[in-house]
C-alpha cells in the first residue's frame, strides 16, 4: 500500500511539470499581456513593470526561475492584484471553492445515487419516467440560465434566500444560507449525470448471474441492492467523479460569478481574460495536484469496489 | 405486455418543460406576482435618519489595489475617493470645490499653483495632514519605480514626463511644500483642468511612516492609513471592502454615514438581482434590457446621466480600404441612424453623437453639419459618396468590423452592419475578440478596419479627448496624422486664455470632423439604482460619487 | 460469434428456439419495438429536416433587423410565430438557423470525442501495466489544463475556422469517454470469453476491435448521449466569451445565453430555443437508451 503511495507520488511530479510547462508556454504564446490596458504606458513605466516582473528575461529563464519558487511554496506575485501574492489568493479562494464543490458534490452523489437506484429498480415505470424527466433537466438547463432563475424566484420574489455573495455571518449563523443556491445550481448537472449513469449501470447489474442468484434464494430487495448490486453498480459513477470534479470546477466558475463568490473559479476567469500569469498557473498547478490525487483515491476505491479490476 | 394505457413516456418530459416555461410571465403584468413595493421611507416628517447609517454599494470588478498610485479602474477609484481626499474634491453635483486644500492661488501666467492646506487635515490615526504629505505623494506617483500606470496624467507638472521617463529624479518634480501647510506646484504650460485632475488618486498623498513601515503592504486594512472621510477596515477580496467613519478627517461632523461597504459583482444581472433583493443600495451599473422594465417599475430609483465618454469606431487610415479614402468615411458616417441605435438599440438614454468630444462646460459641441439633415438626406449624401468611393452593388464594400467581446456592443454592430447593408449594400463581417486581445490588434493597425473605440475622459476638459487624435499619441490606434491638428493641439496647450484656448481646441475639432478618422455613436450615460433612502446622491458628468454626502433615511 | 455469457433464462422454452442471429440484427429487432426510442429517432428527423429546410421557406430572414419590430411577441396571426428577438429578427427563423449550428456541434465533436476516447481507453485498459500507467497520465494531464487558454491559442495559431472549433471542443471532451471505457475494460478483461480470446492467440487490437468495443457500446452509448448536451453547453460558453460562432450565425446556446438575459420582460427569447435544446437532448437521450437496451449482449429475452 505504501509503496503504491510512493510510486504514484513519483510519477505524479513528470505529469505535474509537463502540466506547468504545457500551460506556461501556452499562456505565453496566447496574444495580450498583462499590461495592456486601455489607457497608454509610458515606455519607462512598461518597462519598469516588466523588469520587475522578470517579463524581460528569456522564457526559459522566466520557467526555471518560476520553478524554482514553485519548489519553496511560492506561487509568485499576481500581476492584476497588485499587493497580492498568488498563494495567499488561493488560501483566500480554495476553502471558497471547496465548501461550494464539496457540498454539491455530496449532494450530486447521494441524491443521484438514490435517484438513480429508484429508477433501475423501478425500471419502465412511472417513478423510472420521473426521475430521469427531473435528470434530463438537470442536463439540458444551462446553469447560466438555471441561477438567475433561482435567484429571482428564492431571494428577489420570495426573499427566503441571498441573492449573492457569501455574507458577512459565519456559517453555522447564517453563512449557510449565501450556500443553498450555489450548491443547488451547481450539483443539480452532476445529479443528472450521475443518476442516468447509476440507473444504467444498475440495470446491468440487475440483470446479471449473481443478483438472478441472490433473488432466486429470496433475498430481499433492499439486501440485494445494498449489499450486491450497489457496489459493482457504482464502478462507472467512481469513473465518473473524475469528470465530476472537472465539471464543477469549470461550473463553479459560472455559479461563482453569477453568485459573487470569492472562489478559484472566478479568479481563474478574471486571470485569463487579464493575462495574470502566475495566478492562472498557480490555480492550474494546484487543481492539476489536486485532480491527480483525487484520482488516485478514486481508483483505490476501483479496487475496493470491484475486485476483479485490481492489478 | 403493454399496461393500461397512460401518458406515453415520451410526452411527459416535454409536456413538463412546456408547463415550466408557461410559468414564466412578467411580473409587471399579473397582479398576484410581487412587484417591488412602495417602501415608506423617511418616517413621518419623510426626512428621518435610520439608526444604522450602512450603506452597501455594488462596484464592477474587483479592485487590484487600494494603493492609490498603483490602482487603476473606476472601480478602484471609487472606494479611493471615500478613503482619501485630494487638495481638490467634488461636490455632489460634480462641481470642484476645496479639499485637502481650504484655498489657491493661480499665478498670472497660469503657471504656478499655490496652495492652502487645511489647518485641520489630519490621517486616520490621528497625524496631521501637511503639505510634504502632498508633495511626497507626487513625487512618489511619478516616481517609474512606483509602477503606476496612471503617472502619465501628471504630465502637465513641470519635468513629470522626463521623472516618469526616468529621465529626472522624483525630486526634480516641479512640487515643493514651501512650508507645513503650503505647497507649490510649477506646470510645464498653463493647465485649465489642473483642478480637475487634482481630485484623481494619482494625485493623492500617502502616509509616509506607514509606507516605510510596511511597504508593499501599506494598502491593506490594518495597515492603511488615509486622509478621507473613511478608513479601511477590512478587504476580503472578490467578496467585500468595508470602510468605517474616519474621526480624524476635518469635515467629519458632516458625515452622516458610518460604514460602506463595496461589493465587487462582474455579472451586472446579479448586481441587479441583489439590489432588488434588499443586499445593495446602490448599484455601479444597469443592464441595458432591464432599462425598460426599471422605467416602468422603479422608475424613482433608476439614475440615468449624461457621462464623459464617447462611443466611437475607429477608421485605421493606414491601411485601405479606408486609406485616404474621406468620402468612404463619411459615407459610413453618415448611413447611420443613430436615433434609431441610442432609441431603440441601446436605449439607457444616451445621446447621439455626431462628434467625438461630448458635451462639456465652456466647450461648444461640434458637429459635422450633416447632423442636421434628416435620416433621408444623409442615405442620399452616404450613397453618393460610396459611389464616389468607386463601390457599387456590383461592386459593394467588404469591410470588417471589430469590437470588444460584449453583448452590448454586439447588438450595436449588428444593428450597424444591417444598416450598412440596407442604404448602401456594403458586406460587414463582424468579429468579436476577447478584450486584451482586441487591445493588442487594435494597436498594432494592421488587421483592423474599422474597431470599436471608446473613451472615457480622466478629466473634465476637452483636451482629454482631443490628445488621442494626435498623430504622436500611443493611443492613436486610427493612425490619424494631420499637422494643422498636432499643431492646433500644441497651440492649445500653450494658451493661457481659457476662451481662447477653447476655440483653439473646438477649431481642432472641427478640421479632424472633416477627415473623419472616427465615426461617432453616441455619448455615454451613467446609470445606476440608487434605494430611495439613500439621501445625497446626485448624477453628474463625471460619475464621482463620495458617500460622505449621502445619508440614510428611515425605511 | 454471439456473445452469451452465463447460463440461460433458466425459464423452460415454450417455443421453438430461434436461430442464432448477429448481434446487430438483433440489436436493431429490439430497438424497432422500443417505442420510445422510435419516437425520438422520429422527432429528431423532424427536427433535422425542419432546420435544414424551414429557414429558406420562412418568410423572413435570420439575419434582418427589423427596428420597428423589437421584442415583439408570439403571435399566430401576427406573422412572428415565435415572436422577435432585441434586434426585430424572427426568432422562428433564428431558432431553426440556431438548430444548425447546434446540431452541426453535437455530431461533429462527439464523433471526434467518440473516436479517440475509444481508442484510447480501450487500449490503455485492456493492455494494462506501464502502458495504462502512462496513458492515463496523460489522461490527467489533460484534464488539469485550462480548457479556455488551449481554445484560445487555437483560435489564434489557426484562424476562426468553425469545423476546427468542434473539433477542439471534441478533442476535449474525449478525456470522459476515456475513462469510463477504460474502467469498464478493465473489469471486462477478467471475463472468461476475453481469456478465451486471449489464449486461443487473437491479436490484442482483434480482441479490443471485436470482443471489448462491441462490450463497451452500451455504456459509450450512454456516455454519448450525455457529451452531446454537454458539448452544445460548452459552445455556447466559447460563444458567450467570443470563440465561437461570429454574428450573425447563432446557435441555441447563444441564443439561450442572449435570452436569460431578457427572461423577466421577454420570456419567449429564451423559452423557444430552450425547448428546442430541450426536445432534442431528450430525444438523444431516449435514442440512447433504446440503444443501450438494445446492444446489451447479455439480454436476449427482448421487452
Amino acid at each position: 500500500m505504501l509503496r503504491l503511495i510512493i510510486r504514484r507520488l513519483l510519477e505524479s511530479i513528470p505529469t505535474l511539470l509537463i502540466l506547468i510547462a504545457v500551460t506556461f508556454f501556452m499562456m505565453r504564446m496566447a496574444p495580450g499581456g498583462p499590461f495592456d490596458s486601455e489607457k497608454r504606458l509610458a515606455p519607462e513605466i512598461e518597462a519598469n513593470l516588466r523588469a520587475a516582473y522578470h517579463l524581460d528575461e528569456p522564457l526559459y529563464q522566466q520557467f526555471g526561475r518560476y520553478l524554482w519558487n514553485l519548489a519553496q511554496g511560492d506561487f509568485g506575485p499576481s500581476f492584476q492584484y497588485r499587493d497580492r501574492s498568488v498563494t495567499e489568493l488561493i488560501a483566500g479562494g480554495f476553502p471558497v471553492s471547496l465548501k461550494l464543490g464539496g457540498f454539491a458534490m455530496l449532494i450530486a452523489v447521494l441524491g443521484g445515487v438514490t435517484l438513480g437506484s429508484l429508477a433501475a429498480l423501478r425500471q419502465n415505470k412511472p417513478a423510472d419516467y420521473g426521475t430521469m424527466a427531473v435528470a434530463m433537466t438537470g442536463i439540458s438547463v444551462p446553469n447560466f440560465v438555471l441561477a438567475p432563475l433561482l435567484v429571482l424566484v428564492f431571494a428577489v420574489y420570495l426573499g427566503w434566500l441571498p441573492a449573492g455573495g457569501l455574507g458577512e455571518a459565519a456559517f453555522w449563523q447564517g453563512g449557510w444560507k449565501n450556500l443553498v443556491l450555489p450548491v443547488i445550481t451547481l450539483a443539480l448537472t452532476q445529479v443528472a449525470y450521475i443518476a442516468r449513469l447509476t440507473r444504467g449501470s444498475m440495470i446491468e447489474v440487475l440483470r446479471s448471474n449473481y443478483i438472478r442468484t441472490a433473488r432466486a434464494q429470496g433475498l430481499s430487495t433492499v439486501t440485494i441492492l445494498v449489499r450486491h448490486a450497489l457496489k459493482p453498480a457504482l464502478v462507472p459513477v467512481v469513473s465518473y467523479l473524475g469528470p465530476a470534479t472537472a465539471g464543477l470546477i469549470t461550473g463553479s466558475v459560472v455559479i461563482e460569478q453569477i453568485f459573487g463568490l470569492p472562489g478559484l473559479g472566478r479568479y481563474f476567469v478574471q486571470g485569463a481574460l487579464n493575462r495574470d500569469y502566475t495566478l492562472v498557473l498557480g490555480i492550474v498547478v494546484f487543481y492539476g495536484a489536486l485532480i491527480i490525487a483525487f484520482n488516485f483515491l478514486v481508483d483505490l476505491i476501483y479496487g475496493w469496489l470491484d475486485p476483479r479490476s485490481r492489478e | 405486455m403493454r399496461g393500461p394505457k397512460r401518458v406515453p413516456r415520451w410526452l411527459v418530459l416535454p409536456l413538463a418543460s412546456l408547463l415550466v416555461a408557461a410559468g414564466c410571465s412578467r411580473p409587471g403584468d399579473d397582479p398576484t406576482l410581487p412587484v417591488p413595493r412602495t417602501v415608506q421611507v423617511g418616517g413621518a416628517s419623510g426626512e428621518e435618519l435610520a439608526a444604522l447609517q450602512v450603506l452597501r454599494k455594488g462596484n464592477g470588478t474587483e479592485p487590484e489595489s487600494l494603493d492609490p498610485h498603483r490602482a487603476e479602474g473606476v472601480t478602484s477609484s471609487n472606494v479611493l475617493r471615500d478613503l482619501f481626499e485630494g487638495l481638490v474634491t467634488e461636490a455632489p453635483d460634480g462641481k470642484l470645490i476645496p479639499g485637502a486644500a481650504e484655498s489657491w492661488t493661480v499665478s498670472a501666467d497660469g503657471r504656478v499653483y499655490t496652495f492652502r492646506l487645511q489647518p485641520n487635515g489630519r490621517w486616520s490615526n490621528g497625524d496631521p495632514v501637511v503639505a510634504e504629505d502632498f508633495a511626497f505623494g507626487l513625487r512618489r506617483s511619478a516616481d517609474p519605480a512606483t509602477l503606476s500606470e496612471y503617472s502619465a496624467i501628471l504630465y502637465p507638472i513641470d519635468n513629470a514626463d522626463a521623472v516618469v521617463n526616468g529621465k529626472l529624479p522624483p525630486d526634480r518634480l516641479g512640487v515643493r511644500a514651501i512650508d507645513l501647510h503650503t505647497l507649490e506646484i510649477r506646470l510645464h504650460s498653463p493647465t485649465p483642468y489642473l483642478l480637475g485632475l487634482l481630485t484623481h488618486s494619482s494625485t493623492y498623498p500617502v502616509h509616509r511612516p506607514s509606507l516605510q513601515k510596511f511597504g508593499d503592504r501599506f494598502a491593506r486594512p490594518g495597515n492603511l492609513v488615509s486622509n478621507g472621510a473613511y478608513r479601511l477596515n477590512a478587504w476580503v477580496v472578490q467578496s467585500y471592502i468595508q470602510l468605517l467613519r474616519n474621526p480624524y478627517y476635518w469635515e467629519n461632523g458632516k458625515t452622516t454615514i458610518n460604514e460602506v461597504w463595496y461589493y465587487p459583482v462582474e455579472n451586472a444581472e446579479s448586481e441587479l438581482n441583489r439590489y432588488r433583493a434588499n443586499e445593495f443600495d446602490m448599484t455601479e451599473t444597469v443592464p441595458n434590457r432591464q432599462i425598460p422594465w426599471l422605467r416602468r417599475n422603479l422608475p424613482r430609483e433608476l439614475h440615468i446621466a449624461p457621462y464623459l465618454g464617447s462611443y466611437v469606431y475607429g477608421f485605421n487610415t493606414s491601411q485601405p480600404p479606408f486609406k485616404d479614402n474621406i468620402p468612404l468615411r463619411k459615407a459610413l458616417a453618415m448611413a447611420l441612424d443613430r436615433d434609431i441605435l441610442v432609441g431603440k438599440i441601446t436605449g439607457a438614454g444616451e445621446i447621439a453623437a455626431y462628434g467625438w468630444v461630448p458635451p462639456v462646460t465652456g466647450y461648444r459641441n461640434q458637429q459635422p453639419v450633416w447632423a442636421g439633415w434628416t435620416q433621408e438626406q444623409r442615405n442620399a449624401e452616404a450613397r453618393r459618396l460610396y459611389a464616389e468611393a468607386g463601390y457599387s452593388a456590383e461592386k459593394p464594400l467588404r469591410v470588417q468590423l471589430l469590437h470588444n467581446t460584449e453583448i452590448n456592443h454586439r447588438r450595436l454592430a449588428v444593428a450597424m452592419a444591417a444598416m450598412w447593408r440596407d442604404v448602401l449594400g456594403v458586406e460587414t463581417e463582424i468579429l468579436n475578440q476577447e478584450w486584451q486581445v482586441f487591445l493588442q490588434t487594435r494597436r498594432t493597425r494592421i488587421d483592423t478596419q474599422v474597431f470599436r473605440y471608446g473613451w472615457i475622459g480622466d478629466y473634465n476638459d476637452p483636451f482629454t479627448f482631443a490628445e488621442i487624435l494626435d498623430s504622436k499619441h500611443g493611443l492613436n490606434d486610427m493612425a490619424y496624422n494631420n499637422p494643422r491638428y498636432d499643431q492646433l493641439l500644441l497651440q492649445a496647450s500653450r494658451e493661457a486664455d481659457p476662451a481662447v484656448r477653447m476655440a483653439t481646441l473646438e477649431e481642432a475639432e472641427r478640421i479632424m470632423l472633416d477627415d473623419m478618422p472616427i465615426l461617432p455613436i453616441y455619448y455615454y450615460v451613467s446609470k445606476q439604482m440608487v434605494k430611495p433612502w439613500v439621501q445625497g446622491f446626485e448624477g453628474n458628468i463625471m460619475d464621482h460619487h463620495h458617500s460622505r454626502h449621502f445619508r440614510i433615511l428611515k425605511h | 460469434m454471439s456473445e452469451i455469457v452465463g447460463a440461460p433464462t433458466g425459464a423452460i422454452p415454450t417455443s421453438i428456439p430461434e436461430p442464432p442471429r448477429s448481434l446487430w440484427s438483433d440489436a436493431w429487432s429490439t430497438l424497432r419495438h422500443n417505442r420510445a426510442a422510435m419516437t425520438a429517432a422520429v422527432v429528431l428527423g423532424i427536427l433535422v429536416v425542419l432546420v435544414l429546410f424551414g429557414p429558406s421557406l420562412s418568410h423572413y430572414r435570420f439575419d434582418k433587423p427589423n427596428w420597428d419590430d423589437i421584442a415583439v411577441p408570439p403571435s399566430l396571426t401576427g406573422g412572428h410565430l415565435f415572436g422577435t428577438d432585441s434586434l426585430g429578427r424572427d426568432l422562428y427563423t433564428r431558432t431553426l438557423m440556431g438548430g444548425r449550428m447546434s446540431l452541426l456541434v453535437g455530431i461533429v465533436s462527439t464523433l471526434v470525442s467518440l473516436i479517440i476516447g475509444i481508442a484510447w481507453g480501450a487500449t490503455a485498459g485492456f493492455l494494462g501495466g506501464r502502458v495504462d500507467r502512462v496513458m492515463m497520465r496523460i489522461v490527467d494531464i489533460l484534464y488539469a489544463l485550462p480548457f479556455m487558454f488551449l481554445v484560445i491559442l487555437l483560435m489564434v495559431l489557426f484562424g476562426r475556422n468553425i469545423v476546427l472549433i468542434f473539433v477542439a471542443i471534441g478533442a476535449i471532451n474525449w478525456l470522459d469517454m476515456a475513462r469510463i471505457v477504460r474502467g469498464q475494460t478493465l473489469g471486462l478483461k477478467q471475463r472468461e470469453f476475453i481469456e478465451a480470446a486471449r489464449v486461443s492467440g487473437v491479436r490484442p487490437a482483434r480482441i479490443i476491435l471485436r470482443h471489448i468495443v462491441p462490450n463497451l457500446l452500451g455504456v459509450v452509448v450512454i456516455y454519448v448521449t450525455l457529451t452531446i448536451p454537454q458539448v452544445i453547453l460548452v459552445e455556447s460558453f466559447l460563444s458567450f466569451l467570443g470563440l465561437g460562432v461570429q454574428e450573425p450565425m447563432t446557435s441555441w446556446g447563444v441564443m439561450v445565453s442572449d435570452g436569460a438575459l431578457d427572461m423577466e420582460n421577454a420570456p419567449w427569447m429564451l423559452v423557444f430555443p430552450a425547448v428546442f435544446l430541450a426536445i432534442t437532448l431528450f430525444c438523444f437521450n431516449y435514442l440512447g437508451d433504446g440503444l443501450r437496451d438494445a446492444l446489451d449482449p447479455r439480454d436476449r429475452s427482448g421487452r
